[in-house]
């Protein structure tokens, strides 16, 4: 009997096809965005947390500010010097300042990112040096207009060429190309390989044109407790900043599992907000599966009348349109199943993310598909079923 | 359920009635409105009759034959099939009832639309929970006796007037019914279909047995049946019985 309903209402849908394709297109595109959303989600916060386990667990950094604090003050070079000389765990500490500039060799030209730096940078965020040198020690401490390049800007300005020993003009001043470093790849959608890495006193003095830095990057020693490092920059940059005790950080210290969590935060809000729209479009899909179902009722109001004239209980006309509209709903929720599968395929793809399976939101939206089949099909079935049968074999 | 209790064929004389009306009033409306339909008929069918139902419109056979259908309930008045109270019975056992017991056969003919003649015919099995290979041989056996063999594919749009009604039949016989319930069956065809359709029912009335009760504004068909009962305002008036003539 059971089987047979199953049968009977699959026969009905196919005898309406474009109506019932129309009618489940809410809980397709539904059950599609869920299962998209969650799988991208997913994705990009594992590829988050790949990215930045890669940068080392014992990478730390300062910023100015906390929690969107506009009025933030700036370090300056003391700041960092203070924090190398009087803290003991620490491996590298160095400024970064960023700043776009056009680049230019000969014909080819670029607007890239450029970031003033020291020597220690390289040491903390792990860069290995494939050419050349790296700055010395006058490089440094007198702005010389050096620079070691990644690789994404040696292709662009320099083709296959060796670019160690070449120039680049920076804005109105020549850099002399000192090194080069092996490629990183792709972070975030951001290629870590385009990149120009100066002096810091050079950036300051030649392009941003004042002293102070906007971020400073720092790195533990292996087998240090980053927790009490921590709590000593904290107290040194508190101190520095005679800031008594009532007052709160005007600066923000991070590890790399609170970067992760600030970055996949961003992630889950949108992930979050998209499944809010899902869920709408999944609501509407119900209501949109309910007026069909009273519309075919209507229409079948003298079929309901035969059936039960020649037998048929109220409870086996209640359980044929219900299969019927749970039929519906999870035919939907299946094709929003392919659909999603497709859809995450071609965009993990595009994105180079991680495409993560995950059964359990399968599980979910299927469950939830066919539920919203038994919630709104309930109503339109109950009418159908309490038909009397005279009145329904008059209808026309 | 006391209708599934019930032993059809067995321990039930042929002469004692298969169903008994006891004056069954029925009254449509309330208040000022009401209008009585029937005003206390009483009536009894042998097991095996031909029981043709006339009476201008308006004279309450219509409303007898959903009673006797067990489609409509009554306002008052004993009706007994086979010993049952029927009155007492509720929406669902009245439903069983039909499924187990009765067979109908409507004017407009009634097949769902857009199903072939085959599934319309399967459709009361459907409902008893027949299997599959007896439902699909029972129905192509039902279609065969009323001449539709190698029409099983047909949807009902594709099929004449007297086809239909006859898929019509069909349906209602597959399940050997005690009762074969016909409202007007002959009123949307024509003279030559219409005398088919009579020829079959006097043959599933004989050869089977199966009790007819019909419903019909024609003379032509009433001399069909072995007994006519006339309708008027709501009472039984005439009521006459013949021996059915041999040369059908």
């Amino acid at each position: 009997m059971f089987l047979n309903a199953i049968r009977l209402s699959l026969r009905e849908i196919r005898r309406n096809l474009l109506r019932s394709f129309l009618t489940v297109l809410g809980i397709v595109i539904g059950v599609a965005a869920v299962i998209t959303m969650v799988t991208l989600g997913n994705g990009a916060t594992r590829l988050v947390g790949e990215k930045i386990s890669t940068l080392g667990t014992n990478m730390l950094i300062l910023l100015p500010g906390k929690d969107g604090m506009v009025e933030a003050p700036k370090f300056r070079m003391s700041d960092v010097e203070a924090i190398a000389e009087q803290i003991p765990s620490l491996l590298a500490v160095s400024p970064e300042v960023q700043t776009n500039a056009k680049l230019v060799v000969g014909a080819e030209n670029l607007e890239n990112r450029v970031l003033g730096v020291t020597n220690a940078y390289f040491i903390a965020a792990n860069w290995t040096l494939a050419d050349g040198r790296l700055f010395s020690e006058d490089d440094e401490k007198l702005g010389r207009a050096v620079c070691v390049i990644g690789d994404t800007v040696r292709s662009k300005l320099f083709g296959e060429s060796n670019p160690v020993g070449r120039s680049i003009r920076i804005k109105k001043f020549y850099c002399e190309v000192i090194g080069l470093f092996a490629g990183k790849g792709q972070m975030m959608g951001v290629d870590q390989d385009a990149v120009v890495f100066a002096p810091v006193r050079a950036v300051q003095r030649r392009l941003t044109g004042n002293s102070s830095v906007p971020v400073i990057l720092i790195s533990t020693k292996d087998g240090a407790n980053t927790d009490r490092a921590m709590k000593q920059i904290k107290s040194l940059m508190r101190e520095r900043r005679r800031l008594s005790d009532n007052d709160e950080d005007n600066f923000d210290l991070l590890n790399t599992k609170q970067m992760t969590q600030v970055l996949t935060g961003t992630v889950d809000i949108i992930t979050t907000l998209l499944g809010i729209v899902a869920a709408v479009s999944l609501l509407v899909g119900g209501i949109g599966i309910m007026n069909i179902m009273l519309v075919s009722v209507t229409e079948r109001t003298r079929e309901i009348g035969i059936r039960l004239a020649i037998g048929a209980l109220g409870k086996e006309v209640l359980a044929q349109f219900l299969t019927e509209a749970v039929a519906l709903s999870a035919t939907g929720g299946l094709i929003g199943i392919v659909l999603a599968f497709m859809a995450c395929a071609i965009l993990s793809f595009i994105t180079e993310m991680p495409f993560i399976f995950s059964p359990g939101i399968i599980f979910v939206s299927f469950v939830f598909s066919v539920g919203i089949g038994i919630i709104f099909g309930y109503m339109p079935a109950r009418r159908a079923a309490s038909l009397d049968p005279i009145e329904a074999l008059r209808h026309e | 359920m006391k209708v599934l209790q019930l032993n059809a064929r067995s321990n039930k004389s042929e002469t004692a009635p298969l169903i008994e009306l006891r004056g069954i009033t029925k009254t449509y409306g309330q208040g000022q409105a009401t209008f009585q339909a029937l005003r206390g008929v009483d009536m009894s069918v042998r097991q095996g009759d031909f029981l043709a139902i006339m009476g201008p419109s308006g004279s309450g056979k219509s409303t007898v034959m959903n009673i006797l259908g067990c489609l409509d309930t009554v306002s008052s008045g004993e009706y007994l099939f086979h010993d049952i109270h029927v009155e007492c019975l509720s929406h669902n056992e009245r439903a069983l009832l039909r499924r187990h017991f009765l067979g109908f056969v409507f004017q407009g003919f009634n097949l769902l639309a857009r199903t072939s003649a085959q599934e319309n015919v399967e459709l009361p099995l459907l409902y008893r929970g027949t299997p599959t290979a007896k439902r699909h041989k029972e129905a192509r056996e039902a279609l065969a006796l009323v001449g539709l063999s190698g029409w099983e594919t047909h949807t009902p749009t594709e099929l004449s007037g007297g086809q239909q009604q006859r898929v019509a039949i069909a349906r209602a016989i597959v399940t050997r019914p005690l009762v074969l319930l016909a409202d007007e069956p002959t009123g949307n065809l024509d003279s030559k279909r219409s005398h088919e359709i009579m020829r079959l029912l006097v043959r599933l009335n004989q050869e089977w047995g199966i009790t007819v009760l019909m419903v019909t504004h024609e003379p032509d068909m009433a001399v069909y049946a072995r007994r006519t009962v006339h309708f008027v305002d709501g009472l039984l008036g005439k009521d006459s019985e013949r021996e059915p003539s041999a040369c059908f």
